[in-house]
């Protein structure tokens, strides 16, 4: 059976299907462009910098998205301020801040633990779940995802051009810096968005997975932030879906995990967009897709 | 601080740093912080994959940093290199999260893996991070040259024959060698500090290659003694000395290469600063 029993009916699933579909059109738009900037390594520290914030929202008994969103603006203005710009500092811009805040989510993990007296804390924080998601935070992540996704949008064209070319950006009179602060801003909050709603694993993989595949189809940024979404929310859905199925597959096993199936689809797409089909001409393509259709 | 178990900490720790030193300064010359992050932290769930299946958690580290290494190098052949490797972490960690599930492992295993275990080293433990310590700097000073090459003219070096993907490899390995090696030690997220910092600082320093490996050893010792010593003192993790230490020793580095700028009086080779190793090949 395709769909166990419940599927539909399961308030957890709901909230999932919901949410994950949300954070994966949101990671795809922003995603394109991390791909385009090369700031993929920006995109999975935020991340795991995240987790410093969640840790000490979870100190002070705050809801850890806002944690996660403090820290993560934080680290991403350390980021910009030390060097993220030039292409050969970024990757180390990043990997000191990452360095540091890793530093610190140790200790406020250990102290975590010695506050509430369990390890929980610990995995929780790290590894986030979709099926764990209170439905009363639906509606502040739409927010902070409509913010996000609105970043991008309102400097689109400048966003590009800077992305493509930060000299020819320049020459047309396009505020490099300033874009590029905005860009890491938006990065920042739908980085923490999905990282505390469906964990750091999820929230990477649907960042650049969906986009860098992508952007091996088209080279239109629109067009390549709409495929990856797609990709994205399906790669969400099914992977829910296989993992409430799961669930049925062994006796007494307690299922498997919603991250490893999304990982997994999102990677064979982008195996699968890397083969040479340019092999093929394109009215042959076309018409194995109407035969498909 | 300096008896029995703790005896264990400190060797293994400066073995650690030490390999650290060495390998981390080809890292920042070759921009390869992502690689040095993703290798650890994927092989995080080479470890649990081990405890899985009752083997010993350094053979599912070395497979799955191995693995990753080559996986990066090849993949990243034909698409953006940072892509391949988020996607390499990202399936690594997702394999890992399908292991966990698995497993009845308590959670303190799993901070320990990422957080390291430093003070519970035990002295058969010694000698396998040793050797592999002893693999990973002798593969480097005997790349050296070819190495230094690729890194800072990789076409000039591709030109006259020394490969590209080739030393890419190479490097890789040896990265996932020092993974292989530390993380039982400092954990997974912090041997990934450890690469990076002290190699960053030593290069605001000098320009000279040898003598900012030379210094990224010195200040990658002295990190982890005091991250020890602090830790043992405090009783607070010492993943967050190592991680503050870190940042604060490369703080330093900027600053100080700030100074040189902008004083009228600097040397001149302060003043025509040339990108590290440039007059190397």
């Amino acid at each position: 059976m395709i769909v166990e029993p419940g599927f539909f009916s399961n308030l957890p699933v709901q909230t999932a299907l919901l949410v994950g579909g949300v954070v994966a059109v949101v990671s795809g738009i922003v995603g394109t462009f991390t791909v385009m900037r090369g700031q993929s390594f920006a995109g999975h520290s935020l991340a795991d910098i995240g987790t410093a914030g969640g840790s000490a929202a979870f100190l002070i008994g705050i809801s850890p998205l806002f944690g996660f969103v403090a820290m993560n603006l934080m680290a991403a203005g350390v980021m910009e301020w030390i060097g993220i710009r030039r292409p050969r500092g970024r990757d180390l811009a990043t990997g000191i801040v990452l360095g540091a805040a890793l530093g610190l989510a140790a200790l406020l993990l250990y102290l975590d633990t010695t506050v509430s007296s369990t390890t929980g804390a610990t995995v929780n924080v790290l590894f986030g779940s979709i099926f764990t998601l209170p439905s009363s935070m639906i509606p502040v992540i739409v927010i902070f995802s409509v913010v996000a996704a609105g970043i991008v949008l309102a400097m689109y064209r400048p966003l590009i051009l800077s992305s493509v070319s930060s000299d020819l950006a320049t020459a047309r009179g396009v505020h490099v810096r300033l874009v590029g602060i905005g860009y890491l801003t938006a990065l920042a909050l739908a980085v923490s968005l999905s990282a505390v709603t469906i964990g750091a694993i999820l929230s990477t993989a649907l960042l650049i997975g969906p986009a860098a595949t992508a952007l091996r189809v088209t080279n239109r940024p629109g067009r390549a932030a709409l495929i990856a979404s797609v990709i994205g929310v399906v790669a969400t859905w099914l992977g829910v879906l296989l993992a409430y199925d799961s669930y049925y597959w062994f006796p007494s096993g307690g299922g498997w995990p919603v991250s490893f199936f999304v990982v997994t689809l999102i990677f064979l797409v982008y195996l699968a967009s890397q083969l040479p089909f340019r092999a093929r001409s394109k009215a042959a393509v076309r018409a194995g897709a109407t035969e498909a259709a | 601080m300096f008896s029995g178990l703790m005896l264990n900490a400190w060797e293994s720790a400066s073995i650690v740093a030490v390999v650290a030193g060495v390998v981390g300064f080809f890292i920042v010359l070759r921009g390869s912080a992502f690689a040095a992050h993703a290798l650890p932290n994927g092989a995080f769930a080479g470890a649990a994959g081990a405890s899985l299946i009752g083997v010993d958690a350094i053979i599912g580290l070395a497979v799955f940093s191995i693995l990753g290494a080559v996986t990066i190098a090849g993949l990243g052949r034909r698409a953006r290199h940072d892509v391949a490797t988020a996607l390499v972490i990202v399936v690594m960690l997702g394999l890992g999260s399908l292991f966990l599930s698995m497993t009845t492992e308590y959670a303190p295993v799993i901070f320990s893996l990422l957080f390291g275990e430093v003070l519970g080293v035990s002295s058969s433990e010694l000698v396998p991070i040793a050797a592999i310590g002893g693999v990973c700097i002798v593969a480097v000073l005997l790349a050296y040259r070819p190495l230094m090459f690729s890194s800072v003219m990789p076409d000039v070096a591709e030109a006259r024959g020394v490969g590209r993907l080739r030393m890419e490899v190479v490097f890789l390995l040896v990265v996932a060698l020092t993974t292989t090696m530390a993380v039982p030690v400092v954990g997974a997220l912090l041997i990934f500090s450890l690469l990076i910092s002290p190699a960053a600082a030593a290069r605001s320093f000098t320009d000279r290659p040898l003598t900012a490996m030379g210094l990224s050893v010195l200040i990658a010792l002295g990190t982890v003694w005091a991250a020890i010593a602090l830790a043992y003192l405090s009783n607070l993790p010492i993943g967050f000395f190592v991680g503050s230490i870190g940042a604060g020793t490369y703080a330093v580095g900027r600053f100080w290469a700030a100074r040189q700028r902008t004083r009228p009086s600097a040397t001149a080779g302060a003043i025509g600063r040339r990108p590290i190793g440039l007059e190397v090949p």
